[in-house]
């Protein structure tokens, strides 16, 4: 039996609950998934500023938590936390190691930045264009599968640090490393994605992302604890979570967590496999246990999916409150007094305006509804950033210039790094696919 | 007979996000009422129900091994989750707007 953890579901996860999953369960694996569609174009932007940089920015201090009790148990971690610079994670991660007296060897997966091999003619995914057409491209990375993990893991590195790999692929590589399974059945594959994909997002299978009172009750969330997987060389499963934490797992947090970011439950694709997540079966063995059986999966794809990260301008916003009675009549003529000062403004495309507390989430409230406080929201995606800040101001202004018992009014202006995607041969990215490793003895 | 209800009262929902395209859910508390469910939430009339967030196609995905569905939802983010203007960038809020949806519930009868 395999035993692989998940200390992190996205970059600014809770750091605490990783570390009482290592201390409680003897853990094989520990994934660390931290890289969102963005944060590796950002983690770019920061490694062309200082080379040594550009890997996560909690990477330090979850190496701080985590690297003590790694000393004690020896269970590895695999986590993205590399992001665009693995190497000086791994080079960080042995500074750290040093500092705190362990001995510790650490794998760089890398070969995922594609940037200099995409062709101007293709397509993209999302849109009638072609790379050509995006100007300011400030990433571009390949979705690397677990086979580019393999030779890390024979390694014998206590962790291992990659940039852009599908998440699942960083819980099925130990798989594939530890059972044996040709990298060719597609049947395991296909149930050892499902697992990975379970695992992934850490907390929201064990019952984050899911309370809502009076009808789905999830104790004690302020210490949600971390899932970890027991699995089978068979690809069959048990999730479940260290006792005495918050949260619980049963067959709805983990039908919904099955189901998270998946289109066509048949085929779900990864560089490793097109996973059928249909044919799953849940069944619930014990209190915070769901026994996962079944799941198959097809002859993975011919190409990489590539990710591409782009300055696509900025986000001006602004907002400002009215409470009472007549809160929204005022928040309504506040909205249309906007509209006229910005709506037809030069650079400025579409102007979006929201009503928080009425219409703002659902861009409808389904019935007509005068809540007693509303806040008016503005907008814009612009090219340049005097522009965007004409947003808030014109908010700001409100104050003097709009009607009465307007309050609370904040601005703020962001940069925008906008996402498109493509497709890239296995051949051209597998040449430069590469894994050095780090140590400290 | 029946009853009005709301989704919220016989089923759960998750949302996630893709690009422009988000994917919601649909699990009931009580796994017979799938047949239920396949018969009167369709994609049409998700479509409708949704039609203020909804800008592209729904697709509904059945499965029957987990007695849930899965809604997939076209042009949906305003332009997509990086570069949105709304509030929700991500649409993490759309699942509860489905489980708005009005339905005519079979009740038991004395």
């Amino acid at each position: 039996m395999l035993k692989i953890g998940s200390g992190a579901g996205f970059s600014g996860d809770r750091l605490d609950p990783a570390v009482d999953l290592v201390k409680k369960i003897d853990l094989d694996y520990l994934m660390l998934e931290c890289l969102a569609e963005r944060t590796i174009a950002i983690a770019q932007k920061e490694k062309l500023h200082d080379p040594s940089r550009g890997y996560d920015p909690l990477l330090e201090e979850r190496m701080y938590a985590l690297l003590p009790e790694l000393d004690v148990k020896r269970f590895r971690i695999i986590s993205n936390m590399g992001a665009a610079n693995p190497k000086a994670a791994a080079m960080k991660i042995v500074e750290i190691a040093e500092k705190l007296n362990i001995s510790i060897k650490v794998a760089a997966v890398t070969g995922d930045d594609v940037l200099n091999k995409l062709s101007g003619s293709f397509a993209l995914l999302e849109n009638e264009k072609t790379v050509n057409d995006i100007t300011h491209k400030i990433s571009a990375n390949a979705y690397l599968g677990a086979d580019s993990i393999l030779p890390a893991l024979e390694s014998d590195a206590d962790i291992i640090i990659t940039g852009r790999v599908a998440d699942p692929s960083l819980a099925l590589a130990p798989m594939i490393h530890h059972f044996g399974w040709d990298l060719d059945n597609y049947e395991l594959l296909g149930k050892g994605t499902v697992i990975g994909h379970l695992l992934e997002c850490a907390g929201q299978i064990t019952g984050g992302y899911f309370a809502d009172p009076g009808l789905k009750e999830v104790p004690n969330l302020e210490e949600l604890g971390f899932p970890y997987a027991a699995i089978h060389a068979d690809g069959s499963a048990v999730i479940t979570k260290p006792d005495n934490t918050g949260g619980v797992v049963n067959l709805q947090t983990v039908k919904e967590q099955l189901l998270y970011e998946v289109h066509d439950p048949s085929q779900y694709i990864t560089p490793d496999v097109k996973a059928d997540f249909s044919t799953v079966s849940l069944e619930e063995i014990a209190r915070d246990q769901v026994r996962v059986t079944g799941g198959s999966g097809k002859e993975k794809p011919e190409t990489y999916k590539v990710s591409i990260g782009y300055q696509a301008g900025f986000i001006g916003e602004g907002e400002i409150s009215y409470a009472g009675s007549t809160a929204i009549d005022r928040a309504k003529l506040a909205e249309e007094v906007i509209k006229k000062r910005l709506g037809n403004a030069d650079g400025i495309n579409e102007l979006r305006l929201d009503l928080i507390g009425v219409s703002s989430i659902h861009r409808t409230s389904f019935d007509e509804y005068r809540p007693y406080e509303v806040r008016l929201r503005a907008a814009v995606l612009v090219e340049n950033e005097v522009l965007a800040e004409k947003v808030g101001n014109e908010i700001e202004a409100l104050y003097t210039n709009g009607p009465y018992g307007g309050g609370g009014a904040r601005k703020k202006v962001s940069e925008c790094i906008g996402i498109v995607s493509t497709f890239l041969s296995r051949e051209i990215v597998d040449l430069d696919r590469k894994v050095e490793v780090f140590k400290n003895d | 007979m029946t009853k009005t209800i709301k989704l919220y009262e016989i089923a759960h929902s998750r949302t996630g996000d893709k690009g422009n395209i988000i994917n919601l859910s649909l699990i009931p508390y009580i796994e017979k009422d799938y047949e239920f469910l396949k018969e009167i939430v369709t994609a049409e009339k998700v479509k409708m129900h949704l039609k203020d967030i909804v800008m592209g196609e729904v697709t509904r995905y059945e499965v029957p091994s987990i007695k849930a569905f899965n809604f997939v939802c076209t042009n949906s983010l305003l332009g997509g989750v990086t570069t949105s203007v709304s509030l929700d960038t991500h649409g993490k809020s759309f699942s509860s707007a489905l489980l708005e949806m009005e339905v005519q519930f079979p009740i038991e009868c004395d």
